[in-house]
């Protein structure tokens, strides 16, 4: 019977392995549907924020703000890098990474060179090892960050941008496609892409400026590149609880093939120990 | 019945207010003002304070904003808030405080981050050799 006992107790330790992965798939799939609705409450700040930044970009000529400008020579790449602080969340951050770094290769390849501000603990144990300069990092944001948490990191971001020690400046994160997709991105975030000249409208109207065009297209422009970064952030975690929720959701199959797997050898153990002592008591009989 | 006009109040978090109101009375850069429908088109920054709203039938109700933007139109009226008291030094702060945790984690390469993982990683290694053990057991 030794065999079937310790069987038994590793059913046991399997069935507590089930139950807590159990527990985290649908703690993940609650905390998805709400990092769902925050992504839903962010668009319209930025979607209006691009309205009126795309009238006041356009509607005055005599000032091109320095992130409309396409700058020529690129020396240094900025990166945004927006990660998960926990893992246990499948290959999420892993598949980032690799799409981030083969995107940092072809501006190597031309010779620039690259810096990051990493956002999230699994982005800055990974760049921490490479080469390049990591100019800001913040982690321990929680599930449901404040939009003021990337205030500094994005500053520290656009300072070095203002200062030209970055030419351009890229944010990568995880597109929530659906709750079993989730593909790594890479936006550019300056000079400023999504708000395109061409497609710009005829105007018959301009606003009344206070205090003046250029100070409130200053202002805007900060706020529309850290909401834009917030965007990334709150998707990001919609993808980390949407990927957790399938590695979980798999672990716990496997843990239950697994404990099926160890019944049926129990139940075969048992059996043979049950018709050795049969066998036996009937040879002992028969000796008598 | 008043003349109404949209308003709609947001942060770069959420929704605060969106619906039809008689008048709103926004903390301007320059001065407070007060807001009709059929205004002329403007924009303004804001200063953190009270944004009152008189809502469609007369009722009045109030948010308090920490800066942001107003854009107003005849018939429609943004408010762009802003999530936290933000002034050029706050922000500053805060970048430093991004650029300094970046300097300090450099440094620390063996900190308790560091140490945490590498027991993580440790667990995951004796858990796989364990299920490795007990597969061979199995096959034999």
């Amino acid at each position: 019977m030794a065999g079937s006992k310790e069987i038994r107790s590793k059913i046991k330790s399997v069935k507590n392995t089930q139950k807590i992965t159990r527990a985290m798939e649908m703690v993940a799939a609650s905390k998805m549907r709400k990092a769902q609705e925050r992504m839903a409450a962010t668009r319209p700040y930025s979607q209006k924020m691009r309205q009126v930044i795309h009238h006041l970009a356009f509607a005055h000529s005599e000032y091109k703000h320095p992130y409309l400008k396409h700058r020529e020579t690129v020396k240094r790449v900025g990166y945004i890098i927006i990660s998960s602080d926990r893992g246990l969340c499948g290959g999420l951050n892993n598949n980032e990474f690799k799409a981030t770094l083969q995107h940092m290769k072809q501006w190597r390849d031309h010779a620039a060179e690259v810096e990051y501000c990493t956002i999230g603990r699994k982005a800055l144990n990974f760049f921490k090892r490479l080469k390049g300069t990591i100019r800001a990092q913040t982690t321990q944001l929680g599930d449901a960050p404040s939009a003021s948490a990337v205030i500094g990191p994005v500053k520290a971001m656009l300072d070095a941008y203002n200062n030209g020690e970055i030419d351009r400046l890229f944010m990568v994160f995880n597109e929530f496609v659906n709750t079993m997709t989730q593909s790594p991105r890479i936006d550019q975030l300056l000079p400023v892409v999504s708000i395109k000249e061409e497609d710009q409208l005829k105007h018959y109207w301009d606003y009344i400026y206070e205090p003046g065009a250029k100070e409130i297209l200053d202002h805007l422009m900060m706020r529309y590149i850290e909401s834009l970064v917030y965007q990334g952030l709150v998707e990001n975690v919609a993808c980390e609880m949407a990927s957790r929720m399938v590695a979980m959701k798999s672990a716990s199959d496997n843990a239950g093939e697994l404990i099926g797997e160890l019944q049926l050898s129990y139940n075969k153990a048992r059996q043979a120990a049950i018709t050795q002592e049969i066998s036996e008591i009937v040879g002992g009989a028969a000796a008598i | 019945m008043a003349m109404t006009m949209h308003l709609d109040i947001v942060s770069a978090e959420r929704s605060l207010f969106s619906g039809l109101a008689e008048m709103v009375v926004a903390p301007a850069a320059l001065g407070e003002v007060g807001i009709y429908p059929q205004h002329t088109q403007m924009i303004t920054t804001l200063k953190p304070g009270e944004v009152r709203i008189k809502k469609q039938g007369g009722e009045e109700e109030s948010i308090y904003v920490s800066g942001g933007v107003l854009e107003v139109q005849p018939f429609v009226v943004t408010i762009l808030s802003d999530t936290a008291l933000r002034a050029q030094d706050l922000d500053e702060a805060a970048a430093l405080q991004a650029k300094q945790a970046a300097e300090q984690a450099l440094k620390d390469k063996t900190g308790d981050m560091e140490i945490a993982e590498a027991q993580a990683k440790f667990a995951q290694a004796v858990a796989q050799l364990q299920t490795i053990q007990r597969l061979r057991k199995k096959l034999k």
